[in-house]
């Protein structure tokens, strides 16, 4: 075994999928461009040189071009990856993924598959409020899309190389503080273990990381590391957190969940994406009508204001749930 | 230009086709009017020409993408006229299985994915299309038909410059109608042709006569063959006239009259009929002969159709994922 980056990992997975199969490649800005970025976060760094700029094809800054052609492709039998550098920049793409990538299926009778993958950063990082927006709940709303939100370099390698052989469209989250950027001091790292063989996860499977009889606590992307981090502390205290990451939002593994809370009688979610409509509100739902008998207590939701993503430093820490927030959670869901 | 270097069936074909979509929109505008067909249409009476004479230049594995007005584009392209009246009658035998409508009609298995509603919305869609071909070293065309309301949508210029910096096997085909909704296209753009706006990409534009099946043909004829051949993109710029309103709904109060008079007179199965006559190709009595074999051939789809179960409604949840229900 040897250790990998969140963005390594990604970067591995694409590799392997790409010498696997021809039909994959790659379609975004800044992506191949020699002596260039390899993407806003360095995870398509290198792959040129192997795989050529023809499938590791280079765009103008056309988000809705390349979600279109990326959607025409994979009707044709391709197999995209395309890349939207930074996820706000996603809605200049939204009607060719709301519209058609979820939609042509649909209406085809079922003719047509569209095997297309989109890579979306997303997570505040200290960028301003068009630089950090967090969108999974809002694509996960659309159906016809499925949406996965890795928070551990193994999970993403093996989610990712799933989504790309997956033939409909999967929104691919990956949070910017997990990639792993050296010299960024934000920066949170997540290498571990990755095994050489291949693995594949399957979509639709949560991963309970760690086990604990007190609290169900389910986060996604960064707030599993909060989450984690939070239960380490709370051991000392006798309070056992069982965290919970569902890894994909649709297809959503409700009996995981509904396990845990069973079990545990009280349930926290946590989110960087604004609490209002989002997808924890699904998660309380869903728990509160198939095991509402179970709950010792309403279920707990902690995250971000319904504000856009501030830029000072002492907001953008207000705005995003850290430990001491969900810390707070558990004193109240604790009573 | 030579005509008679089309061959006669080809020319008959084309013709054949304008009568299939007249015939077809009539009957069906009809139907609307009778309460026999549920939701809304966009009829293209008067643009027939555009649809004949361009996919008359194109192989059955050749693809095209269509608009929020796609009766003429299918019918043109081949998808049967049993599935898209089925579709139109909300029957589980239509094209999308009851799930589209009029908006939304297409067949993969005739080349014409499922028309593209969303204005501009289709034109990234055809140049994926034809980026695929291009990559998979096939010599397949795409042709991706829009209205002028189209191309001045963000879409427009982000897909047309990506098929042209990748040179790639697709024809951008603009039905200029004069109108989106009610609109007159001089409200909305300065310049007097949108094939202009090609030099912006650096690829060939043309513009043509949409009223005549023979210009629009050679125009597509050209175009097609240069895309086919590797040689990238073109936009051509048809100017044509939509007989009716925007939709069903739409009684057209916008246009006046002599401009309406001017294009109804232009009228592109009269004149093509007309050409062919005294071309020799085509008798009175033939046209009638054909007319009459296209009215039978839209009862029996009328008469299909409606024969066809209504979907269940337990339908609405299949084929939302490839491999797996909702």
């Amino acid at each position: 075994m040897r250790k990998l980056t969140y963005a390594e990992a990604i970067r591995e997975a694409i590799g392997e999928e790409m010498r696997r199969d021809n039909k994959v490649f790659c379609i975004g800005e800044d992506i191949g461009i020699e002596g260039g970025f390899g993407g806003a976060f360095g995870v398509t760094q290198g792959l040129s040189e192997e795989f050529g700029h023809e499938r590791i094809l280079d765009t103008p800054i056309s988000e809705a071009g390349i979600a279109g052609a990326a959607i025409g492709a994979a009707i044709m039998g391709m197999r995209p990856i395309a890349d939207v550098q930074y996820g706000d920049f996603i809605f200049i793409a939204m009607d060719q993924l709301v519209n058609n990538a979820a939609k042509l299926r649909y209406l085809s009778a079922g003719k047509i598959k569209i095997s297309l993958v989109v890579r979306i950063p997303v997570g505040a990082t200290g960028r301003g409020t068009q630089h950090a927006q967090s969108l999974e709940s809002l694509l996960a709303h659309v159906p016809g899309l499925k949406v996965v939100c890795p928070s551990t370099p193994y999970d993403a390698k093996g989610l990712l190389k799933t989504a790309i052989r997956d033939d409909n469209p999967v929104m691919f989250f990956e949070h910017k503080l997990l990639y792993g950027a050296k010299g960024r001091k934000e920066t949170i790292d997540v290498s571990m273990d990755v095994p050489e063989e291949e693995y594949f996860i399957p979509l639709g499977k949560a991963d309970v990381k760690r086990k604990g009889k007190d609290i169900t606590v389910v986060g996604l992307l960064r707030t599993v590391r909060t989450a984690l981090a939070v239960a380490k502390r709370l051991e000392k205290e006798g309070i056992e957190l069982e965290v919970i990451d569902p890894r994909c939002l649709v297809p959503l593994d409700e009996e995981t969940i509904l396990q845990s809370v069973k079990k545990t009688g009280k349930l926290i979610i946590i989110q960087e994406d604004n609490l209002f409509a989002g997808w924890g509100a699904e998660i309380a739902s869903l728990v509160s009508e198939k095991a509402f008998d179970y709950l010792d207590a309403s279920p707990k939701r902690v995250g971000p204001p319904c504000t856009p993503v501030p830029f000072a430093p002492v907001m953008e820490k207000y705005y995003v749930p850290d430990e001491e927030n969900l810390i707070e959670g558990v004193k109240k869901i604790m009573g | 230009m030579n005509y008679r270097k089309i061959s006669q069936d080809k020319l008959i074909g084309m013709y054949t086709t304008m009568v299939r979509i007249r015939q077809f929109e009539d009957t069906v505008y009809l139907l609307f009017l009778q309460g026999e067909m549920p939701g809304t249409i966009h009829l293209s009476q008067g643009q027939e020409a555009v649809a004949a004479g361009v996919c008359a230049n194109l192989r059955k594995d050749d693809l095209i993408t269509s608009t929020h007005r796609p009766h003429g584009h299918a019918i043109a392209k081949g998808v049967s006229l049993k599935s898209l009246m089925a579709e139109l009658f909300a029957r589980k035998t239509g094209c999308c299985e009851a799930k589209g409508g009029s908006m939304h009609i297409g067949d993969i298995d005739a080349g014409m994915i499922p028309a593209i509603a969303i204005v501009g919305g289709g034109i990234p869609v055809a140049t994926g299309l034809a980026l695929a071909c291009k990559m998979m070293r096939l010599d397949r065309v795409v042709i991706s038909f829009f209205g002028d309301g189209a191309s001045n949508s963000g879409a427009f210029h982000e897909a047309v410059n990506m098929g042209a910096i990748w040179n790639l096997p697709i024809v951008y085909v603009c039905e200029n109608n004069v109108y989106g909704a009610s609109t007159r296209v001089n409200k909305v753009m300065k310049i007097k042709d949108i094939a202009e706006r090609s030099s912006s990409y650096g690829i060939p534009g043309k513009v043509a006569d949409g009223n005549d099946l023979f210009s629009v043909y050679e125009a597509a004829k050209e175009a097609i063959l240069r895309a086919r051949q590797g040689k990238g993109p073109s936009l051509l710029e048809y100017k044509t006239y939509r007989r009716g309103g925007h939709s069903r709904s739409d009684a057209g109060r916008y246009r006046p009259k002599k401009e309406k008079d001017f294009w109804l007179a232009k009228d592109p199965i009269l004149q093509a009929r007309e050409k062919l006559i005294q071309m020799g190709i085509l008798t009175s009595e033939k046209a009638k002969e054909i007319e009459k074999k296209v009215k039978e051939e839209i009862e029996d789809a009328i008469d299909y159709a409606k024969k066809s179960p209504s979907p269940e409604p337990e339908d609405t949840l299949t084929n939302v994922f490839a491999g797996s229900k909702v």
